[in-house]
């Protein structure tokens, strides 16, 4: 079989000496895309909406009820919906529009043989690293915001026992599995949906793959559905205080 | 056995064995989530979107495993 099927994208070509790649290319023109269809929609906000906008407010209104349902008070998910949406209509828009169909098709020559001109965005191991890390590093800031430093880092060394000594230890590696597992996730699968519809087009041309395009369809609408409500989730749970320490500050 | 051969045995038993545990969650997940419904079939446009994450959720060290093995193969 010669199937090129590889980890990292391929480099189009170089700006000086910063390396273009396909899902560079792809994200910044799905980008373009969605910013100018929000331009567009903002600037012709209606009294009485039309379709596009009522369509658009349906989606938007869903996505607050669910947040809000989630988070639990108005105030929390008044912050923290923007970005939670935000992650979930990029990682939609990105994971969807690779289902065009004949977009993988499109091939530019480049120093190193023929490349794909197109690749989908969260196939690229690096963009769903650094939204995880923005995930990760927000879950942080609201977690030493709400308990306060020390009561945070009070959660992860403590000499109360040797137990919680060591649990606590425990939670600092449960931090960073939190990174590798988050973007292992969505990064796993929508590579795997590539190389899998990659392969089966290559076996059978006709009919066969379409079972497995659908499949795809579906894991790409649920993945970015898990990964924005993950990151909602990590907030939340990262927002609470627990009741044990409610009474600690009021003593205090 | 030379490297090559090694290699593409190394990734299949990855996935295989990564899968299945998985398989057998995803299978409670979805039973589970069919007899809720069989009793209250008006909640069923809330239990299928929870059941869809959480089987996600539940697919993810398969999805490891998969990673591994595409590592193994092509990385």
């Amino acid at each position: 079989m010669n199937l090129d099927i590889s980890l990292a994208p391929q480099i189009l070509f170089y700006i000086g000496s910063f390396p273009v790649t396909n899902s560079f290319l792809w994200m910044i023109i799905l980008t373009i895309v969605t910013i100018i269809f929000t331009l567009i929609i903002s600037a012709s906000l209606k009294l009485v909406p039309g379709k596009i906008q009522s369509i658009v407010e349906i989606f938007l209104e869903g996505g607050y009820d669910f947040v809000k349902s989630v988070i639990g008070t108005d105030k929390k998910a008044r912050r923290i919906f923007p970005l939670v949406m935000t992650m979930f209509v990029f990682t939609l828009i990105t994971n969807l529009f690779t289902y065009i169909p004949g977009q993988a098709a499109i091939m530019i020559n480049t120093a190193d043989g023929p490349v794909a001109l197109f690749r989908a965005v969260m196939a690229d191991y690096g963009m769903v690293f650094m939204m995880t890390t923005i995930t990760i590093i927000l879950v942080q800031v609201v977690a030493i915001i709400v308990h306060g430093p020390f009561g945070y880092m009070g959660k992860f060394i403590n000499f109360k026992s040797p137990l919680s000594f060591v649990l606590g230890l425990m939670d600092i590696i449960g931090e960073f599995a939190k990174l590798v597992s988050l973007s292992f996730r969505l990064f796993g699968n929508i590579f795997a949906g590539e190389v899998l519809g990659a392969v089966m087009l290559f076996l059978a041309p006709f009919f066969i793959p379409l079972p497995f395009m659908f499949l795809g369809l579906l894991s790409a609408v649920v993945q970015a559905f898990v990964f924005a409500t993950l990151t909602l989730v990590f907030v939340m749970l990262a927002s609470e205080i627990e009741e044990d320490e409610i009474v600690e500050q009021a003593s205090i | 056995m030379d490297v090559e051969a090694a290699k593409y045995l190394a990734a299949g038993i990855a996935v295989g064995l990564g899968a299945i545990g998985p398989g057998i969650g995803e299978g409670i997940a979805a039973s589970k989530a069919l007899e809720a419904i069989g009793r209250n079939p008006e909640a069923s446009g809330k239990i299928t979107p929870l059941m869809f994450v959480s089987m996600a959720i539940a697919e993810s060290t398969a999805i490891y495993a998969l990673v591994i093995a595409l590592i193994i193969l092509f990385g």
